[in-house]
């Protein structure tokens, strides 16, 4: 379901059939999957369409959208040539999405810090548990109901 | 000992080495290992880092980095600051290059508002992005080299940063926090007399770095320390996230300055070296390298510096000249309004990137048409430099450790934010 914009786009077109939005703004390319397919295009983009560098994993809150949690990846080729940004929404019932791990490696931190600042569970991640915050920290901090300043923090 | 099967893994965890830990407390006899914490308060690791190491008399098992220490929530307070008011934050990220950090915000921010800067301004920041670059260098190389023995270079390179920071200071009135790259252009027009000062740097500077040289290249206990210290793949650094200098070390040139040419980069003659030994001593030498092409693109900004504006022509995004405030109504209004309540950015998003003296900076930015950021996310290199502490120090000796994480160059505000 991409846009007829993105028709000749040859890295849209590996995508298309499990992309659910996509456009092409100020030169960048975002895709968007559903959470079920993210490992699956995470996969591709990897083997079949070279884009070898993870560059960083993080999320975007959407309140009060539902879904509501954005998870967003940029990918890069060696040589920055082609860059690409994936993307799935995640509902806030349940925040959880499949961890990019078994594909690249970097991802374990960044997504350790998706979960530290917005509560979003890595399912299979080898490490998920706090990385910036204390253990015991309660909330979580880039989520947009969670006050800048204020008594309890 | 299980360390193949641990290095093939990945990634180190905390818990893991803790659980060790326990089984030695508790039978000593069995689990013959020593869980070594070294920091948060440690003069090598540069900042706060914690590193939970796993030594077999003085090899190391396993080690798990635990950061956080610094964490200030800067990407938090983004978005209660309007657009302007947080280039200031970007100054105290990675603190030892704010001016890299000022450059990749505006950027960002510029990108999405389709500013045109003037090409002065795009030319001074070349220039003071490439002065940052020397300035942190020689903070690494001063402690690098405190770290592995040689106290003299530190002050040797403490004597030529303080060059760079009256430099700093005659453009923007500021030593560390700049905050002279602003959206839209520079936030004040050029000093008086700055050519000479920076042309008499870059004029003396070369033969500094040779200076250094003379005193680390060919010392034997410099070579003994450095060379064949801190290998680690290159595949393993792609995988793991590694940019800069660590990943031109091992033969790639992976330059974000050639590759996708940021501020008029692509108008400069410069190199970008590589190296291929892939250990502490070849980072040594490359960040030498890096250093002695700066000074060259510093040199083709000074002589080639374009004239005209400062800041772009953009009413209501950069502030109104003063001499117009007192005469023109217009400057008067745009000025009250760009102070109280900053201006709107259409909605989008985009992630730029820069190459910082770390390597690639990225910041993502999403506008939702406000004053204020919808929200910044930071990539700091040291982040992801860090992740690969465990594969370059695993099966090492301990006194290598210093080395190796010396030569990662990593700043924790950076990591943390």
């Amino acid at each position: 379901m991409l846009p007829e914009s993105l028709r000749d786009n040859s890295t849209a077109a590996a995508l298309a059939d499990i992309a659910t939005a996509g456009k092409l703004e100020f030169g960048e390319l975002t895709i968007e999957v559903a959470p079920a397919n993210i490992l699956e295009a995470l996969r591709r983009a990897k083997t079949a369409l070279g884009f070898t560098r993870l560059s960083t994993v993080t999320g975007v809150d959407r309140f009060p959208a539902e879904p509501r949690y954005e998870v967003v990846y940029h990918l890069q080729t060696i040589g920055n040539k082609e860059r690409l940004r994936l993307k799935a929404r995640v509902h806030s019932d349940n925040p959880e999405i499949e961890s990019g791990c078994p594909v690249y490696r970097s991802a374990n931190w960044y997504e350790r810090e998706v979960f530290d600042f917005f509560g979003i569970r890595f399912l299979k991640h080898p490490d998920l548990k706090r990385i910036m915050l204390p253990e015991e920290f309660e909330g979580y901090p880039l989520r947009k109901d969670f006050p800048v300043t204020g008594m309890r923090y | 000992m299980a360390i193949e099967s641990r290095i093939e893994s990945g990634v180190t965890s905390a818990l893991e080495v803790e659980q060790d830990y326990e089984k030695h407390i508790k039978d000593p006899q069995a689990h013959r290992t020593m869980v070594l914490n070294m920091g948060p308060q440690h003069p090598s690791t540069h900042g706060v880092l914690r590193l939970l190491l796993e030594l077999d008399g003085e090899t190391i098992l396993k080690a798990a980095p635990d950061i956080g220490y610094l964490h200030t929530g800067i990407e938090k307070e983004f978005e209660a600051k309007t657009y302007q008011q947080g280039v200031t934050l970007t100054d105290r990220i990675d603190y030892l290059a704010p001016l890299s950090n000022n450059l990749v915000y505006c950027l960002a921010a510029e990108k999405l508002l389709g500013l045109e800067i003037p090409p002065l301004a795009q030319y001074t920041r070349v220039m003071l992005a490439e002065l940052t670059r020397l300035n942190s260098h020689l903070v690494w190389l001063g402690t690098h080299a405190i770290d592995i023995g040689a106290m003299s270079v530190f002050l040797y390179c403490f004597r030529e940063r303080e060059d760079i920071l009256r430099i700093f200071e005659m453009f923007s009135g500021q030593r560390m926090m700049t905050s002279y790259f602003r959206i839209g252009g520079l936030a004040l027009p050029h000093p008086r007399g700055w050519q000479k000062r920076v042309k008499d740097f870059i004029d003396i500077f070369p033969s500094r770095v040779d200076e250094y040289e003379e005193l680390l290249t060919g010392n034997a206990i410099w070579m003994g320390r450095t060379k064949g210290v801190g290998y680690i793949s290159l595949e393993d650094m792609l995988d793991l996230g590694v940019t800069g200098p660590m990943l031109r070390a091992a033969g790639l040139a992976l330059d974000v300055r050639k590759d996708a040419p940021y501020s008029s980069y692509e108008k400069f003659d410069f190199k970008v070296p590589t190296s291929t030994t892939n250990d502490v001593f070849a980072r040594y030498q490359l960040r030498l390298e890096e250093m002695r092409e700066s000074t060259k693109i510093i040199r083709q900004a000074l002589e080639g510096m374009p004239s005209g504006s400062h800041q772009a022509d953009a009413p209501g995004i950069v502030l109104p000249d003063r001499e117009k405030m007192k005469t023109q109504m217009e400057s008067l209004i745009y000025h009250f309004k760009i102070v109280t309540e900053g201006f709107r950015v259409p909605a989008g998003e985009v992630y730029q990137t820069i190459e910082s003296p770390r390597g690639e900076v990225g910041c993502y930015m999403v506008s939702d048409g406000t004053q204020k950021p919808y929200r910044v996310h930071w990539r700091g290199p040291s982040f992801g430099n860090l992740q690969a502490i465990p594969r370059l120090i695993e099966g090492t000796l301990i006194a290598d450790v210093i080395a190796a994480l010396g030569s990662m160059d990593f700043v924790l505000g950076d990591t943390d934010r």
